[in-house]
This record gives structure tokens, sequence and C-alpha cells, in this order.
């Protein structure tokens, strides 16, 4: 390949920038239409239509209300801090969106003889004949998913005003129960993969036509994973820091116009995340029938899961209520972290003797 | 109580509730269907080309919100006809008393329910507004 620039191919950077530009164009039409077919859903289930009048069956609702929202007057309330007031709504809505580039959504495809791997942050290393991607991919989305937590309480503390306050205090001591719970409950898949990286995570579940994909060794810590997720990034049954009966709308009371719009989106963005994170440590990832032949099918696999896990956030959310806040603490510390334990040890022991 | 079985059992309902045929009516496109007895705006009921009432005043007597303002006249045949017939839609509380009242059947509930406006005096309806179409 022609030109380099520090020692890669130019094609990789094409590659990369590509990469970047359709991922996180995605992700953020999913944010938009998840809005959508959330509000459609939820209708159809309570028997109801959901938006019918903004072009056919609703379908530009998502954008009439971005119009809307951008259009709208920008408050900072005098007594705010007007820094962290700013800055928050973008330390919410950033975790949720880079959390994108360690998750593969697909296998490797050749363009133009360059072997481009669907993932952002991987490169096809054509000497070693393999991908390379992050080999922590798994740390550091659990680090950003904490990192998201920090515009939440942010902008609760730096709103002053109570219901903000509350909303952020709630937060935080939900990721301080939750994640821990999150965390303990993916050791167990690390037992059987023995890697950290993303990629060889979903390479190892490819077998046996989806029966060696993980939920059906750790059926329990998928379960809890996908509920201390829930947990975690605020959605119902756990959506207490912005609890609208209790709490006005939590720790966005105070935002309004486009940086509420933004707290929003990493609401639905954390959402994508979550089901994708899901969907690569125990659905097998982008894996499914035909990927060998072709590759363009693993992205179909990989979104039609995600879009699946995606629907049952939103069937959880019409069907339970909220959790009262001594429920959730004791959920999360009585019942999460001691099943995570155990299903560590007895995962250790069966790993020992087989 | 093991706390998975309701889950499960919600999340069912509201599963099948996803393919029940929704119950919103389209408003402004798809109208309701009012019941037959369905008690809306007042219509002076006409015959022989005229308002069939006689300005006898049961219906303001009998009105408990006293929002029918009734003044009676003569008119070319000496016979005795409402010359002015008022009813404050702010005030009615549509019980349909008028309607039970009247001796000569002038008056009738109709099915108008669409009854908002802009302004205040747009809510008393005189008599010609009352009168029903033909």
């Amino acid at each position: 390949m022609g030109m380099e620039i520090l020692g890669l191919p130019m094609m990789y950077y094409i590659a990369m920038v590509a990469k970047v530009l359709v991922t996180f164009i995605f992700v953020l039409l999913t944010v938009a239409y998840a809005t959508y077919a959330e509000r459609k859903i939820i209708g159809h289930m309570q028997v109801r239509l959901g938006p019918m009048r903004t072009g056919w069956h609703g379908l530009l609702q998502p954008i009439a209300d971005g119009l809307k929202l951008f259009f709208k007057e920008e408050i900072i309330p005098s007594q705010a801090s007007t820094f962290a007031f700013l800055v928050a709504p973008l330390i919410a809505l950033v975790p949720a969106f880079i959390t994108f580039a360690v998750i593969p959504f697909g296998g490797v495809i050749e363009i133009a003889g360059y072997k481009i791997p669907m993932q952002v942050a991987a490169y096809y290393d054509t000497a070693a004949g393999q991908v390379f991607d992050i080999n922590v991919g798994v740390l550091y989305i659990l680090a950003m998913s904490s990192l998201g937590v920090y515009g939440i309480v942010l902008a609760g503390w730096s709103s002053n005003s109570k219901y903000s306050l509350m909303g952020g205090l709630r937060a935080s001591a939900q990721l301080i129960s939750y994640e821990l719970a999150a965390g303990l409950s993916i050791i167990a898949v690390f037992m059987l993969s023995g890697t950290l990286s993303l990629n060889k995570i979903v390479a190892l579940q490819s077998g046996f036509g989806g029966f060696e994909w993980y939920i059906f060794k750790q059926p329990l810590a998928a379960f809890m994973f996908f509920v201390t997720s829930l947990a975690e990034i605020n959605r119902t049954p756990f959506d207490l820091p912005e609890a609208e009966t209790e709490l006005v709308s939590g720790f966005c009371t105070e935002y309004s116009s486009m940086k509420y719009a933004m707290f929003f989106m990493a609401e639905y963005a954390n959402m994508v995340t979550v089901s994708a994170m899901t969907v690569t440590l125990f659905l097998g990832g982008w894996n499914g029938p035909f990927t060998d032949a072709m590759p363009l099918l693993g992205p179909v696999y990989f979104i039609a899961k995600v879009y699946f896990l995606m629907f049952v956030c939103m069937w959880i959310r019409a069907t339970l209520p909220r959790y009262r806040y001594d429920q959730l603490m004791h959920l999360g510390w009585k019942v999460f972290i001691p099943l995570a334990l155990v299903n560590i040890v007895v995962t250790g022991i069966i790993g020992y003797f087989i | 109580m093991n706390p998975i079985t309701p889950i499960i059992n919600g999340m069912s309902i509201t599963f099948k509730h996803m393919f029940l045929k929704p119950v919103t009516l389209q408003y402004p496109t798809e109208r309701p269907k009012v019941a037959a007895r369905y008690r809306g705006l007042q219509g002076l009921k006409v015959s022989h080309d005229k308002a069939k009432c006689v300005a006898c005043y049961l219906c303001p007597t009998v009105c408990p919100a006293k929002c029918i303002t009734v003044e009676a006249a003569e008119d070319a045949n000496h016979d005795k006809y409402a010359s002015k017939y008022e009813i404050d839609l702010l005030r009615c509380i549509f019980c349909g008393y008028c309607v039970e009242a009247c001796p000569v059947d002038a008056l009738k509930m109709t099915s108008e329910f669409e009854l908002a406006s802009y302004s205040r005096k747009d809510f008393i309806y005189s008599k010609e507004r009352l009168l029903e179409k033909q």
C-alpha cells in the first residue's frame, strides 16, 4: 500500500475514520429512533397508539422533538455553579458514546486488498494474520460507564436545587452498589474465557451454532449483568435518580433545551451500550449462521441482538414499577453481590475439575 | 414468595397487550360515536319555518344553573313567541331539565360536543345559533 504515516498504511487511517463515522452515526440514529420505538412499544403495551401525527405513524417524531428542544430557551439558574452545570451534560454524553470504540460488531472484511476488522479500536495485522484489539476492552467499558455517572452527580450538585441534589445522590449511591455486582458477575465470564479482549471473547463463542454462547454456561451471570446494568444506567425499574413522581425530574430538573436533550441522549446511548455489551459477553456478539461466507451478516446479527435487548429494556419499563430506595439497596448488596460471589466460586470449582 | 414469578406474569401480560387493538381514537380525523341520548348543546326545534318555542318561561324556571334568558313578545298573528332566547354555556350544566320541562317539545339536546371558544361572549348562544339547522 503506497503511502505510510507513522508506519501504518494510508488505508488504516481511512478505514479508521470510516469505522468511527459509521459507528457514531449508527448509534446516534439508534438513539433517536429508540425514543420513538420506546414510545410506540410502551404505547401498544398500554393498548394505545403512541405517536401518530408527525409523518407516517409518527416516524418523524424524533426529528420534531430534536428541533423543538434545539430552539428552546437555554436556562442557567442564577445560583448554579455555571461551569459544572455546563460541563455535566457532556460528561454524561461522551462516555456513553465512546464506549462503542471497543465493541466488535462484525468479522474481518476485505476492501481493496486491505483487511478491516469491524471494531473501531482494532486493526488486522497482516504479518501475524490476526486481529489485534485493545486487550482490556471490558475494563475500558466498565471505566467509561462509571465515568458517565459523574455527569449525573455533577448535574445534581451544580444545579443548586434540592430535587437535583437528591437525584445526584441517589445516582451515586446506586452506582456504587450495582457496579460491584456488575463487575463481579462478569468475572465468571473471564474465568471461562481467560481474556479481557472483547474480540477474543466473541471468537470463543462462535462454535456449535449458538450453544457456545456464554449465556448457556453462565445464565445467572448473564441475568445479573443485565439487571445490574439496567440499574447502572438508571433505567426503570431502577430509575430512582430521575423518579418523576418524587423528584420532579431528578438530576435534570433544572436543565432545558439541548442540555436536557444531551442527558436524554446519554440515557438512550447507555441503553444501546449496555445491550451491545450484554450481546458481546453473553449472546455470542456478531456470531450467527453463514458469517464466514458473508462477513457483512455479522453486523446484521449484532444489530438484531442489540435491538432485541433494547426491546427487552422497553418491555421491562412497560411492566415494572419503580423500586423503593431501600429495596434497591437490599437487592444490590444482599442479593446480587452474594449471588455473584457464589457464582464465581462455583465457576472456579467446576473449572478446576474439568 | 419467590420474586421472579410475578415479574414473568407481568411481562407476559404486557407482551400479550402489545397485540391487542389500541383503543385510541384519532380524534380530529376519527369521530367518536355519540350515544343516542347524549346531552350536548341545546337546540330549538323548528316547525312551519319558525321556532316552536312559545316563551312560557318554564325552562328558565326549572334551570338549576340559571343560564337561560327568555324574553316574550307578540308576533303579527298575536301569538306569543320568544324574541330573545339565550343560553349561557359557561353556566349550563347540561342536565337536560329544560328539555324535560318544555310543554311544547320546542327544545332538544343535540349531540354537538365541540363547544370550545376563544372569548367569553362566544359562549352565550343566541336564538339564531340555537335554532336547528334545516
